[in-house]
């Protein structure tokens, strides 16, 4: 089976490649077009990237297990990431985390990506997010949360269509 | 009285400033690009000339500006160590991870006013004959990402990126390259494997330093957002001027990133070494003290991987008397001047210049375990001791605060991290086992008492750490 | 001239006064590396130059260094340089040395890794002390927090560095208390290839051996920190021609050979140095048996032929030895089809005999060119006697860019200086088929070669008056052949071959051959005696010398020469 790439992201993608002498330069770049356009990073994807950026497949799984922020499976719409380090977790983090996640159905203590039953939400416990001193932080794709409290994640994850 | 001293923050957080290039130039920017660009050569004794660029780098080194990515490392000096007669071409990088816990001061300027940066790598830039550079930004910022790619287009549009900036005969091509959610892609030999597109793995040195053989095995520079930053202001006011500010050898401004039990945690710009570490907790233009009825119970002063200071610890050091003869005195750990030497004269760094503050709330070992996780997390695994310690420290924590502690687990940790220090490829084996080393010592009583607390049944076996644990 | 004692005196080596342990060496300036090019010696380099091995996992002398594993950490001390960038002196004038410590605890070494860290003018190296035996012992403790201590399963056992290091440096005990990573066990890499994540200790040579000597990137490692292992793409193979190599480098016992896996242990195993037959290249083995079995080849070192690498296909191609259909009777064989199992010395009388008979011109030999220079040799003194038309059988296939060679004979070269072959191998064979057909051929010797590969047929076969068959392996031939002289497979015997190149290198006995079967130059030597009344020498060095005497190519090398690692000549 092989992707399905349309032509703005292919156009997109040819344009990062030019960015560097050495193509294999553009990997990352290119795992996160495709992710933002697929919602996840498929066996299929990292054979497309290798052979656009003529490496070997494990070239591009090799980065795809090592970055935290691929995925190999889809997720929800709305990828949930609370921080869990120190200065988060001091402001509370972990509880927000619990809150979440009980509030999704989703096991707390779990580790990695979870993606709750309605396949809305997906939630991770992440670490630093660099915006320590506005704990405990979230973010929901790319927009980010500063001194979440309980209710005010509620009204946030409330407005996510 | 201590107070901010606003010069890379001055104006992005007046009312009405928007990070697009027209706020940016009618508020004096790319003005010294513009001087830095008309540099003329400059005749030296014995007939020599120095090119507009030495006299940049010149500059710069009398600025006396030190790394503000963590290792406090001389700018200057790390310039001139570039091998300019490879015959290759020069590459520099502007570290955008701002991965160390604690830290979001990078945060501030690449949201706020990326042209301030921008700026101030089109001008470090110049002065290395570099023509193609690149921003390695956290893959977290993906906002910030696109705002650095807009003010790169609006740069680019203005003629100061591209071919022949303001007629000058210098190119330069500016790229945003997004991270992926790697601390270790904020090590500069990771950074670069990394932006090979290769796992972070942190080279070795030697062979492999930079400044010869950095990326695609090419001389390149690393350096942080806000000393690239601090260059474009050392332009404006000259390296001598800059030198005024802050204290000697710890010139300047920094932005200090000020976290956990404080009433106003946020970002402070300080005169390097003007303010003490007491003053940035405790003082009302600061972070204005504690919550009510708590009392300090320890501060680490420089990102999670600097060794904690522990609330009352004392410290000799050396300070100039009246008559300017040093002297050593005895000073608590809140009086001590926030700056470089002054904290690594206590036994620990201002690092990421990142404050996290514990009142008397917190579990000391809770802490340590949180801390370890992300270390545990966030090794690349590459060599040995790292890879193996630092899951091997987490493990143990996970296992002391949830009630199968030791009566010798302090002695356990210590030994793991002293194996880790010193002994790894890059310096995140120090990041790892420094905390572990700086808690164990100065709180032995807590863990000692965790690990008395509650001995495992017999045969029961041991349980890997929950919530807090790496994957 | 032989080139290998060309440069007799070369310009003095640069060398750099270092301490090792105490004494004083000097080591030169430059070391090779990987690729053989002269780079600053480093402190591991300098300790092996003067006899101290440093333990060590990730380095590999053939190999990129990557320094990952820190189990060569060394303490060191650097002399002391003043703020005018002068060394210290002591009082008698000796420089001042300065331990490495750690910047911010001095009560600690700051150790240097041996395999990365170039010698300096006057460093010391402490290969032994109680600071690098205490950072040994550290990094030997966390490779074996993770590591099963399944060693009595193991088919590394014995040849594990893991194991053999602890021994040597390990703490007896580990404090570790806590539950070990679960990783991948027996996964499957590729056709020859196992993994066990969990012995993996991680040192990446597998990688760098297949990335940069086989330029095939198809080992990686997936996931990160203390969960990194050792992985292929999900679906893809480790199959290039040279994965069994990674068995070789691997310290432990991660990978192993689904060939050897579980066969034997191997301190059981007999060992003797050879040549791999399957192609040109002449790939240095070292031959591992037992009772008179073949368990496996491996490379030995050769950096003017294989380095220490061989591909697979050579170091699977033995199995056959051990064939069911080896020849293992002299057998005289009537027209009539009645025939005689006999003892060598009837048939070699007899053969004689038959022999005599044939006329000047009317003898035909088809060599093989994996035949060993000493045979044909012999071959072309009975070639000389008969005025016989001589050719070998040219057996072509792929090659790499690396060491498998297109033409997969490991002797043409000695065939074509011994002038039994030609430059172009195989040009005679027409000749030959005519003469047989016209028949003014009438007797043919086929000495280790299958003659129907080359179109001698039934009716052919029976135009000539003999026909003489010495083999390994039974065959059509052999089935109709007059005489039949059951030969031995060249790791039943000794002798030389001349590689693709043109180096002559010797080959060492590692097993018995089986029945009657026997080494072909011993046989051949008195058919020599008996026909042409020449008297070789009885022995194989004494034959190769003579052949080297004779033979213009070889130069007068001799078979002391050879050594191990053989001798160029010019071909
Ligand atoms: C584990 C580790 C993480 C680091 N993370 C960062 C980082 O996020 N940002 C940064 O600027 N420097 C970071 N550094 C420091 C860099 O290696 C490098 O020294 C710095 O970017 C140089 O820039 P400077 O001289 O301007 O400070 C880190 C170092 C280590 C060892
Ligand atoms: S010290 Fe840790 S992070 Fe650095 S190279 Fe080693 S394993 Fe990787
Ligand atoms: S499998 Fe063996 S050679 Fe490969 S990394 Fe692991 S220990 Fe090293
Ligand atoms: S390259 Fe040729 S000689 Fe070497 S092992 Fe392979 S077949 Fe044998
Ligand atoms: S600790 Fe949560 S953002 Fe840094
Ligand atoms: S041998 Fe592995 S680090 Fe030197």
């Amino acid at each position: 089976m092989s992707l399905n790439v349309p032509q703005t992201l292919e156009a997109e993608i040819d344009e990062l490649i030019t960015h560097y002498p050495e193509k294999r330069s553009a990997s990352v770049m290119l795992l996160h077009a495709i992710q933002e356009h697929f919602g996840y990073v498929s066996k299929e994807a990292i054979e497309w990237i290798a052979s656009k950026l003529e490496l070997k497949p494990i070239n591009v799984y090799e980065l795809v297990t090592f970055y935290p922020m691929f995925r190999q499976e889809p997720a929800g719409k709305y990828v949930v990431k609370v921080c869990r380090t120190l200065s988060c977790a001091l402001g509370g983090s972990g509880k927000l985390h619990g809150h979440i996640c009980s509030k999704l159905g989703l096991d707390s203590r779990k580790h990695g990506l979870q993606t709750a039953s309605d396949g809305k939400f997906s939630v991770e416990f992440v670490e630093c997010l660099a915006s320590c001193g506005t704990a405990p932080v979230m973010m929901i794709n790319d927009d980010f949360y500063e001194g979440v409290s309980h209710e005010r994640a509620d009204e946030i994850m409330g407005k996510c269509q | 009285m201590p107070e901010e001293f606003r010069l890379i923050l001055k104006k992005a957080d007046e009312p009405g400033y928007t990070p697009d290039i027209d706020c940016y130039m009618s508020h004096g920017g790319y003005e010294s690009l513009k001087k830095a660009l008309a540099i003329q050569p400059k005749e030296i004794e014995d007939g020599k000339t120095k090119t507009p660029q030495e006299q940049i780098r010149d500059e710069v080194m009398t600025s006396g500006l030190r790394g503000r990515g963590g290792a406090g490392f001389s700018c200057g000096l790390k310039w001139s160590f570039v091998d300019r007669r490879s015959g290759k071409p020069i590459y520099l990088i502007c570290n955008a991870d701002e991965s160390e816990p604690g830290t979001f001061k990078d945060r501030q300027i690449i949201h706020k006013d990326p042209h301030q940066l921008v700026e101030g790598m089109i001008i470090s830039a110049f002065a290395n004959d570099v023509n193609l550079a690149y921003i390695y930004i956290r893959g977290e910022f993906p906002n910030g990402a696109k705002l650095l790619n807009k003010a790169l287009n609006e740069a680019r549009e203005k003629g100061f990126l591209g071919k022949n900036i303001l007629g000058s005969g210098f190119d330069l091509e500016i790229h945003v390259h997004r991270g992926a959610g790697a601390y270790i892609c904020g090590e500069e030999t990771g950074l670069i494997e990394s932006l090979e597109g290769k796992r972070a793995y942190p080279r070795i040195k030697p062979p492999f330093f930079p400044a010869v053989l950095g990326l695609y095995m090419c001389p390149t520079i690393v350096n942080n957002v806000e000393t690239l930053c601090a260059v474009r202001h050392i332009i404006e006011m000259g390296g001598a001027e800059y030198a005024k500010l802050g204290t000697p050898r710890n010139t300047g401004t920094r932005i200090v990133s000020l976290s956990g039990q404080v009433k106003k945690p946020g970002y402070y710009e300080i005169e390097v070494g003007k303010v003490t570490l007491g003053e940035l907790i405790f003082h009302e233009n600061f972070g204005g003290g504690l919550r009510e009825g708590r009392s300090l119970k320890a501060v680490i002063p420089g990102g999670s991987s600097a060794k904690v200071l522990k609330a009352g610890e004392k410290f000799n050091m050396k300070r100039p008397n009246k008559d300017g003869e040093m002297e050593s005195v005895e000073v608590d750990m809140l009086d001590i001047p926030y700056d470089f030497d002054s904290l690594m004269a206590a036994g620990t760094m201002s690092g990421s210049s990142a404050i996290i503050v514990m009142d008397d709330s917190v579990d000391i070992v809770d802490v340590l375990a949180n801390v370890s996780a992300f270390y545990a997390h966030e090794s690349c695994g590459q060599c040995t001791p790292c890879r193996e310690g630092s899951l091997w420290m987490s493990k143990a924590l996970n296992r002391l605060t949830s009630g199968k502690g030791r009566k010798e687990d302090a002695e356990y940790l210590t030994h793991i991290a002293t194996n880790i220090q010193g002994r790894t490829i890059c310096a995140f084996g120090e990041a790892s086992s420094w905390p572990v080393l700086s808690f164990v010592k100065k709180f032995k009583d807590e863990f000692e008492a965790k690990g008395a607390a509650v001995q495992p049944a017999e045969g029961e076996p041991n349980k890997e750490g929950a919530a807090t644990a790496a994957k | 001239m032989a080139t290998e004692t060309t440069k007799a005196e070369s310009k003095p080596v640069e060398t750099v006064t270092v301490k090792v342990d105490g004494v004083t060496v000097e080591v030169p300036k430059t070391t090779p590396d990987w690729q053989g090019n002269p780079v600053p010696t480093t402190i591991l380099q300098a300790c092996k130059q003067v006899g101290k091995e440093i333990p060590h996992y990730c380095y590999h002398p053939k190999l990129p260094v990557s320094g990952n594993c820190r189990m060569c950490l060394v303490e060191i001390g650097m002399p002391a340089m003043g703020r005018d960038r002068k060394p210290i002196l002591n009082e008698d004038g000796t420089p001042k040395i300065q331990k490495g410590v750690l910047p911010y605890d001095p009560s600690l070494p700051r150790g240097a890794i041996a395999c990365a860290t170039p010698v300096a003018p006057n460093m010391e190296i402490h290969t032994h002390s109680d600071n690098t035996k205490m950072m040994r012992e550290a990094v030997l403790e966390s490779l074996l927090i993770n590591h099963p201590l399944d060693c009595p399963i193991c088919d590394q056992a014995g040849e594990c560095k893991l194991q053999e290091y602890s021994m040597e440096h390990g703490q007896a005990k580990s404090q570790f208390a806590e539950t070990k990573v679960a990783k991948p066990k027996q996964v499957d890499l590729g056709p020859r290839i196992m993994l066990d994540a969990e012995r993996c200790v991680l040192c990446t040579r597998c990688i760098r051996f297949s990335r940069d000597i086989v330029n095939d990137d198809a080992l990686g490692i997936v996931e990160r920190g203390s969960y990194n292992s050792i992985a292929t793409f999900p679906g893809s193979r480790f199959e290039n021609n040279y994965t069994l190599n990674t068995v070789d480098i691997c310290p432990v016992g991660a990978l192993t050979s689904k060939d050897f896996r579980f066969q034997m242990r191997v301190w059981f195993m007999k060992e003797a140095k050879s040549i791999c037959t399957s192609c040109s290249t002449g790939c240095n083995i070292v031959v591992g048996s037992r009772e008179n079995k073949v368990y496996r080849y491996e490379p030995r070192d050769n950096d003017a032929v294989n380095a220490c690498w061989m591909c697979d296909e050579g170091r699977l191609n033995y199995k056959w030895v051990n064939r069911e259909d080896r020849l293992t009777d002299c057998i005289i064989r009537e027209r009539d089809g009645n025939q005689r199992k006999v003892e060598w010395p009837t048939l070699i009388k007899e053969l004689s005999e038959r022999l005599a008979k044939a006329e000047p011109g009317s003898v035909a030999i088809i060599a093989s060119a994996r035949a060993s220079n000493e045979e044909l040799y012999l071959i072309k003194l009975l070639a000389d006697h008969f005025q016989a038309i001589t050719d070998c059988i040219p057996r072509q296939g792929e090659s790499d860019n690396f060491l498998v060679q297109a033409d997969k004979n490991p002797n043409s070269n000695g065939a074509r200086v011994l002038g039994v072959a030609f430059s172009e191998m195989g040009i005679q064979i027409a000749r030959i088929d005519e003469g047989i057909e016209s028949g003014k051929i009438k007797t043919l010797l086929s000495f280790g070669e299958n003659i129907t590969r080359v179109g001698i047929d039934d009716a052919m076969i029976g135009k000539l008056d003999l026909l003489v068959v010495s083999d390994i392996l039974g065959s059509h031939a052999a089935d109709k052949a007059d005489f039949v002289l059951p030969g031995a497979a060249h790791l039943e015997k000794r002798g030389s071959f001349v590689n693709g190149k043109g180096r002559v290198q010797k080959f060492q006995k590692a097993i018995e051959a089986p029945g009657n079967a026997r080494a072909d130059w011993e046989w051949l030597r008195e058919l020599v005696i008996k026909i042409t009344g020449k008297q070789p020498a009885d022995n194989l060095p004494g034959l190769f010398n003579e052949m080297s005497a004779s033979v213009s190519a070889f130069n007068g090398v001799q078979w002391k020469d050879l050594g191990d690692l053989g001798v160029d000549i010019n071909i």
